[in-house]
């Protein structure tokens, strides 16, 4: 053989070589680049994709609700070659038409934090039970209100939001209010809610809705909130009412912010989730199927953990030390 | 030219000298009165108020007047620099960003440097104008319109906060950061010292925008710059001077968000932009420009507040806090346009 058929040969070999050895490419799509939550979502992806031996795409939209962010971020990735795609919709409804394209070539989507409307449109779902969070803390609210009459303030996401009816309603549930499932559609109410105003997950708008709902009833003893940061914002409208002691306020995420809120006492409870065990989750099933097609499927439950120092009888919990250790944010 | 003598004429009689015009300080009971284009919101929030008060007890009381006082403070205070640019026929779209991004650097600065917390807030208002600067001067140099400028200047200032801050609220801030939450008491009822600022820098714009030269170019810039310009009116420099005057006032508001809140909050101010053009449309001034007044805007701040309160009082769902808003802006803008076309 010539020496230009050994070149030819050889490099042949290589290409070969190099295309089985071709990382899986997985796609990540968050709501947005900055929110805590979403970056540490990130972080357990990259960890995930690494330990894979996967490549890791990553986009967003520009804010929470941008859909067309998305959807273009869906269409570079699928230019890119990535083989399965993992979300966090913005739009529930809206974001279905570009996952379908995606999944008709052949591309697995799932859906993570919160499902697409109808579920069905993404192959697997991996994410925290918003309901179940505001069960725990529901519960925790009424075993320790200990039999007194409960006068609550829901301080909520804003009008429509899934994440924030399951959470609410979920609360209630957890509280004992009759009638109230994870099928109920739209916010509850029930005598002992005496306000509901929305914070939109945000401090300041939180701490407004805080100082409206007081005036309307000073005797309000325990509050909900969606976030953490929306409880720090009630917690400050009631320090300036001099009621910060007597009123219990209860909330979800679990972001090491939040945590050290529970700990110094401004919270009283909070449910935790695990935004990184979502992601390394799902890119692990992501790898999967690019590597032997087997698709996830149905809803993963990444897991809620209820966070407080003060336990009480008949509600599991775990301490601070431990939801510091498990927390996401800085 | 006339080439005849002048024919002589009878001497004149010294006449008496005509009285001057009224000083600064007697001007007349109809001028104290705010114009035309504020009466239609000023009935509005009357009724508002009285409606409210019809229908909760716990409405009409210092202590809850107080307390929508506090709230509006943030957007109210950067509602006066959107009033001061929409008068010039612009817009700022940036306003929120860029008091996000002051209230981050006010309180980075001093928690992550020790810097003294008066050197802080200068900082802080500091990049408030400089952004105002380049607003102002994208708008005078380049002659870009300011929609388009703001526009740009609000996705930078956003992501310069986010960046810098991590996404982070900071805490842990000196007290004497947050003076103006603090509160005194009159009688049964406590005021914040922010509140008593944004109604001195209310009545200083107005003053401002009333008596001196400088504001009344304000309102001739708007009405119709070419004709400001052939009266000798240096328009870009007044331009320039109201972006970054706004800079200043969205300082401010940046320093009374951390005083309400108690900490620097870089997820703050992302709908104040939307809020205040909302003020300022609900006031009676008009987004064509030169045609306007700051009590208006005060008029139009306190009835997004005072519906928000009452709203929530009532226990009325929060969406119909927004259907009414809408409602209301479109009622205001309607006739704003029906009367200027009469007058």
């Amino acid at each position: 053989m010539t020496a230009k058929h050994c070149f030819a040969l050889a490099l042949i070999a290589s290409t070969a070589g190099l295309a089985a050895a071709a990382e899986p490419v997985v796609g990540l799509i968050t709501k947005t680049e900055t929110n805590p939550f979403f970056v540490k979502m990130k972080e357990g992806a990259q960890q995930a994709a690494k330990l894979q031996g996967a490549k890791l795409l990553t986009g967003a939209g520009k804010s929470d609700g941008d859909n067309a962010g998305q959807i273009t971020a869906i269409e570079n990735m699928m230019s890119a070659g990535a083989r399965a795609i993992l979300i966090t919709p913005s739009d529930s409804k809206a974001i279905v038409p570009a996952i379908k394209r995606a999944r008709d070539q052949g591309v697995m989507v799932v859906a993570l934090d919160s499902p697409t409307d109808p579920a069905t449109a993404t192959d697997a779902l991996f994410a925290t039970d918003n309901f179940k969070a505001g069960l725990l803390i529901g519960q925790y609210a009424k075993a320790a209100l200990a039999g007194k009459p409960a006068k609550i303030a829901t301080i909520d996401l804003f009008p429509g939001h899934p994440v924030g009816i399951a959470r609410h309603n979920g609360f209630l549930a957890g509280y004992g209010v009759a009638g109230v499932g994870a099928k109920t559609a739209g916010l509850a109410r029930s005598a002992e809610v005496v306000c509901m105003a929305d914070s939109y997950g945000d401090q300041g708008k939180g701490q407004t809705a805080m100082e409206n709902c007081l005036q309307k009833n000073p005797d309000i003893n325990i509050v909900y909130a969606i976030n953490e940061p929306a409880a720090a914002g009630a917690y400050k409208a009631l320090k300036a009412a001099g009621k910060e002691k007597g009123v219990l306020i209860v909330s979800v995420d679990g972001g090491c912010a939040g945590v050290r809120d529970v700990k110094s006492g401004v919270i009283a409870a909070t449910a935790q989730q695990y935004p990184l065990k979502m992601a390394s989750l799902a890119v692990e099933a992501g790898v999967t199927y690019a590597k032997t097609g087997k698709k996830a499927s149905g809803y993963v439950d990444t897991g809620v953990t209820l966070i407080t120092d003060r336990k009480m009888t008949g509600v599991d919990s775990r301490d601070t030390a431990f939801g510091l250790s498990a927390c996401w944010g800085k | 030219m006339n080439a005849q003598p002048k024919p002589a004429l009878a001497p004149i009689a010294p006449v008496a000298p005509v009285a001057p015009p009224a000083r600064r300080g007697t001007t007349r009971l109809k001028d104290m009165l705010p114009p035309a284009t504020v009466l239609g919101p000023l009935v509005a929030l009357l009724a508002a108020v009285i409606f409210f008060a019809t229908q909760s007890e716990r409405f009409l009381s210092g202590q809850n007047f107080s307390l929508i006082l506090q709230q509006v403070m943030v957007v109210g205070v950067i509602a006066i620099g959107q009033t001061l640019i929409i008068l010039t026929a612009g817009i700022d779209l940036s306003c929120g960003m860029v008091m996000a991004l002051g209230s981050v650097v006010l309180t980075k600065f001093a928690v992550d440097y020790g810097m003294d917390p008066y050197a802080a807030v200068a900082c802080g208002m500091a990049v408030c104008v400089l952004i105002g600067y380049v607003n102002g001067a994208l708008v005078t140099s380049i002659k870009l319109p300011p929609f388009i400028v703001t526009l740009g200047t609000m996705n930078i200032a956003f992501a310069i906060t986010q960046i810098y801050s991590q996404a982070q609220t900071v805490t842990g801030l000196p007290e004497a950061m947050t003076f103006f939450g603090n509160t005194f008491r009159v009688g049964e009822t406590s005021i914040t010292y922010g509140t008593v600022l944004m109604l001195g820098l209310y009545l200083l714009t107005w003053l401002f925008l009333r008596e001196t030269a400088p504001g009344r170019h304000l309102y001739a810039v708007g009405n119709n710059p070419e004709a400001a310009r052939l009266t000798g009116i240096a328009t870009s420099r007044v331009l320039l001077g109201v972006y970054m005057v706004s800079g200043l006032f969205y300082g401010i508001a940046a320093l009374l968000s951390v005083a309400r809140m108690g900490v620097g909050d870089p997820q703050g101010g992302q709908t104040d932009n939307l809020d205040s053009i909302t003020a300022v449309v609900l006031g009676g001034t008009s987004l064509f420009g030169g045609r306007g007044s700051i009590v208006g805007t005060f008029v139009g701040v306190l009835i997004v507040g005072v519906f928000r309160n009452g709203l929530t009082l009532m226990g009325v769902p929060s969406v119909y806090q927004i259907l009414v808003t809408g409602i209301l802006v479109i009622l205001a803008v309607a006739t704003d346009q029906l009367t200027h076309k009469k007058g």
